[in-house]
């Protein structure tokens, strides 16, 4: 217990620094930071709608975050997990395509396997490249991103599109009529929470994913420190020469973490795309595989830290659009400004580690 | 040297303390001027202390240091090279994609105008290399040199700027014979145009052949200033090496059984072809420590990863109780019972992070009872790191603290706790004690005899002539990555196991005379390719 | 037909220009040791400040003297955390896009009331884009000039190979690197407001489009060095510029030129076609070894 307090100092230290200087970013484009961060909490946390909005963004976020995280504790900056859940969602929409008139079950469990194996084997590769070839996953996971946009976007474009459809978005794989959906789909949380008598409000696009993503926090956590694999996976993360000496295999733990990184990422589509919408979108992610890196970094690559930190993010998500409205001159961007400064504040734990050593006494 | 004689470098009674280590006690070093003076000892003496203290990487605790007659104070490798100081470190500071030239120049570059006059440049290192006998080419590239022409190219760096005492840390290290012959005429030839040279080393026939004078240090402390032609190799080994022995560990007569470990006819070759282990071939039975003698960086450290299934061999056998074990992997040689404790705990042996029960698993992290098919089992993994911590009298017997809270001679213990506990029939075992306080020291090495005697083979590295003497049955010296001797340490003299770690001669019922081989040996050594380089 | 190769040798070269000056820029910072992710997140901050500052003075030279200032500002803030705090310099460069991702867009909503772009230019404030494609054309042979015939360039490299071995030979490895993050400032700077200010009238949202991680790849398969990612750059416009004229009738859509950069990148960095081996000590922050 004390260690995680330890642990939640420096990222609540940088949430705080990272909210005073959008404070005062506020104030300079000439608003009222008070209102910001009142229209902040009111919106995403002080309703149930609007902590159900939160939810809604903080679960690809989860996803993307444990992504991360994963590659992270192996040592790995997984640049790419954009790339990866874009590959994703579009495979998801693709097999729920392939199999029409397949049992809607049936087809939503291939679908969500399409997802995961999809994002796996396009991390899988700068996973290999870099096992390989020593290849820097950073530079490799940045080309993929590229690569997975260009392809997606051309078959979106050219082969799955809807005739006459103007938008870049793929054919539906499910149908909505008078509020009730017929087609391969996953439940939104409305539907499954009513029988048990929640009235959880049924205009949110929450849907089962968000268990989904509470359920890989606990899986993840699991891997990582209690399997023999997981173990194998941090010790090269900490210390590949010790590692090895241990018998494990370096390169080995490499692509597995960058395979299990990209799965991850990958379950975004099935939120956005069997959860959501119900097609493939393109430019349906926000940069969740970007802001996955921040939720990572302010979780400290723990599953409790990344789903906290996705609820945070996900939570100025949600506000921002508030904010953009209820403010004169604050756009939604403030949201994105804050999410950098938080990502650079937590980096550089170093300007806060100087300041607390000045402070406090030196112990020698 | 008489009373008239000159000193270009005059270091007195210079002491430097690190914790509670004192690596340099009082010591008075003199380096008269244009002379070659050799200063030797065993790893750890304080040579290279001395050394980095004069260059200005250290400041002493005490003492005074005199550069032509003249007090100086020396705070920085700057002031060091504004007097005319010059050092050559052991790892060369080069800088590998740039040419010969600009390394040379490097910080130090004449320009003309906005462009660095490399005409000017080249043509002062072609200037000095032929002046000074150190042929290399100035527009090849670091990365195309032979290491002895990095080397020229690292003793150029320092005469550019104007050197006139130059400081070279075991020059000859990484040198093949041929290229040390080289050598040495181009640090004669210094010499006869007027420039001093001191140089640290632990091979006695170098010095005898090279030096002017010599300065023996031992445990920190200066034992002996002489003349090189007064000097014999027996009587430089017995400095070096006799002292008092300080441990004294009671063991029994080994009851050796049957051979556990063979190894015949092992061989290593560096990246460059070079010889890293020449045909090693020996036999460790069954409760007997076997001992292993010889200055660090001779072939040891890779002997040891390559039977721990860490590095693959160019040539030769491994058979462990007869099956060979080539092929298997390090994990499997786990399971077969090789055990491993490595040199460096640091970087090999501990994950610094993790928590002691975590550290103590890795390596059987896989096998049963610690892992089930799927799931560490975490109560087993609890229970064994209680066990192992009350056994092995690991302080403080917490089992949640990071290793990285412990000290060194704990985490040592943890190490030796996690290694023995899979009931070894081999154990490889490098470096037990370094760092290692005396209590922890005496704890290892009773645990040590222990396992001898019940039954398994102990293979022991270790840079501690002591340590090597008192707890092996056997001992084979190693030397340039050759095995050049066997001896009894019941009957053997120090004197005698020193000159053999040092090149001086073979020992009795080694494998031939080493002056011979000495001539003919091509081994070379690198240092060890870091393996975090590659991932 | 003369006329259509003409006006594509054009185009390859305006589409070049911002390649050019980020990729050159992006070669400073890495040669001294500090991956450059951030250039997109540069140019971005250069190409709005330009636009901005020209609509209110209405003086194109002081927008471009401006985005060079707001090169630099975001280039420190990266040489402040990767150098002086040592933090992870991938992480820093992400967070510097994402942050040139919202400011440009907040600060045009609070300017012009719009939803991150700028007012529109009238041409005569806008500078011509073959003046600074000139530039940037001869920033290569002054950058090759400066990184191998100046101390400066020499320096340079050796921080960015063996900082240890320039620590001992007495040259600063943080100043040096703080130089190269700079200067990676100042150009792709430059290339931003290229985008803004001379090809184009205006800042729009995002309107890199990615360009500076092209310049990433062209830097990657030019083997970071001046001449190379200088056809490499040509090479990735001309693709442009291609798949811009051909729109219609190449039988190869246009994505797919589109990540031919990327492609190339990744193939020199496997070592598929002549391998390009970064900087040795790019990516770890130089700590002196304390004794």
């Amino acid at each position: 217990m004390k260690d995680a307090l330890k642990e939640l100092i420096f990222p609540v230290i940088a949430v705080v620094v990272a909210f005073l200087v959008g404070g005062v970013i506020v104030w300079i484009v000439g608003d009222d930071p008070l209102l910001v961060y009142q229209l902040f909490f009111a919106s995403a946390f002080g309703s149930v709608e609007g902590f159900g909005y939160t939810l809604f963004y903080a679960t690809p976020l989860i996803f993307t975050g444990l992504a991360v995280a994963v590659a992270f504790k192996c040592g790995l900056l997984n640049i790419g997990a954009e790339g990866q859940l874009i590959v994703a969602a579009f495979t998801t929409a693709w097999v729920a395509l392939m199999f029409p008139g397949w049992p809607a079950v049936i087809v939503v469990i291939l679908a969500m396997l399409g997802a995961v194996v999809a994002g796996g084997l396009w991390a899988g590769i700068p996973g290999v490249l870099k096992a390989r070839f020593g290849a820097h996953e950073v530079i490799t996971t940045i080309m993929m991103n590229f690569i997975a946009v260009g392809i997606v976007s051309y078959l979106t474009k050219y082969h799955y599109n809807e005739p006459g459809d103007p938008i870049l978005e793929s054919k539906a794989i499910a149908q909505v009529k008078d509020g009730v959906v017929t087609g391969p789909h996953i439940p939104r949380l409305h539907d499954v929470l009513a029988p048990l008598g929640i009235d959880f409000p049924s205009v949110l696009p929450t849907n089962v994913a968000f268990f989904l993503a509470v359920l890989m926090c606990v899986a993840v956590y699991v891997f990582l420190w209690k399997t023999k694999w997981g173990y194998e996976l941090r010790a090269v993360g900490v210390n590949p020469s010790a590692a090895e000496y241990g018998g494990i295999s370096i390169k080995r733990n490499i692509i597995t973490a960058m395979v299990i990184s990209g799965m991850l990422a990958g379950m975004v589509g099935i939120n956005d795309v069997l959860g959501f919408r119900y097609r493939y979108y393109d430019g349906f992610s926000a940069g969740f595989g970007f802001t996955g890196i921040a939720v990572a970094l302010l979780g400290r690559n723990h599953p409790a830290g990344v789903f906290l930190a996705a609820i945070l993010l996900g939570a100025l998500h949600r506000a921002s659009l508030f904010i953009d409205i209820f403010t004169l001159k604050v756009s939604k961007d403030w949201a994105v400004i804050l999410q950098a400064i938080i990502i650079l504040f937590v980096a550089c734990e170093a300007i806060f580690r100087f300041g607390a050593r000045r402070l406090l006494p030196r112990k020698t | 040297m008489s009373d008239d004689t000159r000193y270009a470098v005059e270091m007195r009674g210079i002491t430097k303390q690190f914790g509670e280590v004192v690596a340099n006690d009082h010591i008075n070093i003199a380096v008269a001027d244009r002379t070659i003076h050799a200063i030797i000892g065993e790893n750890g003496a304080g040579k290279s202390t001395a050394m980095n203290i004069l260059y200005g990487f250290y400041t002493a605790d005490e003492g005074e240091i005199l550069i032509d007659g003249e007090h100086r104070a020396i705070n920085s490798p700057k002031d060091a090279i504004a007097l005319g100081l010059g050092m050559v470190h052991q790892h060369f500071m080069l800088v590998e994609p740039l040419t010969v030239t600009e390394n040379i120049i490097l910080g130090a570059e004449p320009v003309a105008g906005l462009a660095i006059d490399f005409r000017q440049a080249r043509a002062r290192v072609r200037e000095l290399s032929e002046q000074y006998g150190l042929k290399v080419n100035p527009d090849a590239r670091i990365a195309d040199l032979s290491v002895g022409q990095e080397q020229r190219v690292e003793i150029l760096k320092t005469l550019y700027r104007g050197a006139r005492i130059l400081i070279l840390d075991e020059p000859t290290a990484v040198l093949t014979p041929q290229e040390v012959t080289e050598m040495f005429a181009i640090l004669r030839g210094l010499r006869d145009q007027g420039k001093t040279i001191i140089i640290i080393t632990h091979k006695l026939q170098e010095v005898l052949a090279l030096s002017d004078n010599i300065t023996v240090m031992r445990d920190g402390r200066v034992v002996g200033n002489l003349p090189t032609r007064e000097a014999t190799a027996e009587g430089l080994a017995r400095m070096m090496v006799g002292r008092e022995v300080l441990l004294r560990v009671k063991k029994d007569e080994a009851r050796p059984r049957q051979a556990v470990l063979s190894v015949n006819g092992l061989s290593l070759r560096g990246a460059e072809g070079n010889a890293i282990l020449e045909d090693i071939s020996f036999e460790v039975r069954g409760g007997e420590t076997l001992g292993v003698a010889g200055v660090e960086g001779n072939g040891q450290t890779e002997l040891v990863e390559i039977l721990a299934g860490l590095r693959e061999p160019s040539a030769g056998e491994i058979l462990l109780e007869g099956k060979r074990i080539n092929e298997t992997d390090t994990h499997e040689r786990k399971r077969r019972g090789i055990a491993h404790i490595p040199e460096d705990r640091h970087r090999r042996g501990l994950l610094l992070p993790f928590d002691l029960a975590s550290n103590l698993i890795l390596g059987v992290h896989r096998d049963a009872p610690i892992s089930g098919s799927v799931l560490l089992k975490r109560n087993v993994i609890i229970d064994r790191a209680k066990r192992l911590v009350r056994e092995y009298d690991v302080r403080p017997p917490n089992i949640e603290l990071p290793a990285r809270a412990l000290s060194g001679g704990n985490q040592q213990k943890l190490i030796v706790a996690r290694e023995f506990d899979i009931n070894p029939k081999l154990l490889l075992v490098a470096q037990p004690t370094r760092g290692v306080d005396i209590g922890a020291t005496e704890f290892i090495h009773r645990k040590l005899i222990e396992m001898r005697d019940n039954g398994a083979a102990v293979l022991l590295v270790s840079a501690e002539l002591d340590e090597v003497l008192s707890l092996s049955d056997r001992i084979i010296v190693i030397y340039e990555g050759r095995i050049v001797g066997e001896v009894d340490p019941k009957t053997v003299s120090e004197e005698e196991i020193g000159l053999m770690m040092t090149g001086g001669r073979a020992g009795g019922g080694g494998r031939g005379s080493l002056g011979r081989e000495e001539a003919a040996s091509t081994g070379t050594r690198h240092p060890a390719p870091d393996i975090q380089d590659k991932i | 037909m003369l006329d259509a190769i003409i006006a594509t040798l054009a185009a390859t070269l305006r589409y070049s220009t911002p390649l050019i000056l980020a990729a050159l820029g992006g070669m400073y910072s890495e040669r001294s040791g500090v991956i450059n992710i951030a250039l997109e997140g540069i140019m971005l901050a250069g190409a709005f400040t330009a636009a901005a500052v020209t609509v209110f003075t209405l003086n194109p030279w002081l927008g471009l003297a401006a985005a060079i200032v707001a090169g630099l500002a975001t280039a420190l803030i990266h040489a402040i955390a990767s150098i002086q705090f040592k933090a992870d310099q991938v992480v820093v460069g992400t967070a510097i896009n994402i942050l040139f991702l919202g400011v440009p867009a907040l600060a045009s909503g609070a300017l012009f009331e719009s939803t991150g772009s700028t007012r529109q230019l009238e041409q005569q404030y806008t500078l011509s884009p073959y003046a600074i494609a000139a530039f940037a054309v001869a920033m290569v042979p002054v950058s090759y000039y400066v990184l191998f015939r100046t101390r400066f360039g020499l320096r340079l490299r050796a921080v960015g190979e063996n900082p240890e071995a320039a620590d001992t030979a007495g040259i600063s490895v943080e100043r040096m690197r703080y130089a190269g993050v700079l200067l990676s400032g100042v150009l792709a700077g430059i290339g931003g407001a290229y985008l803004s200010i001379a090809q184009n009238s205006l800042f729009t949202r995002n309107m890199t489009a990615g360009r500076g991680f092209i310049a990433l790849a062209a830097l990657i398969f030019g083997k970071w060095h001046p001449v190379g990612a200088f056809f490499a750059c040509l090479l990735f416009g001309f693709a442009d510029a291609l798949s811009d004229r051909l729109q219609n009738v190449l039988p190869i859509p246009v994505q797919f030129i589109q990540i031919i950069p990327y492609v190339l990148a990744m193939v020199v960095l496997a070592g598929f076609i002549g391998r390009a081996t970064p900087p040795r000590a790019i990516g770890t922050p130089y700590v002196k070894e304390t004794r």
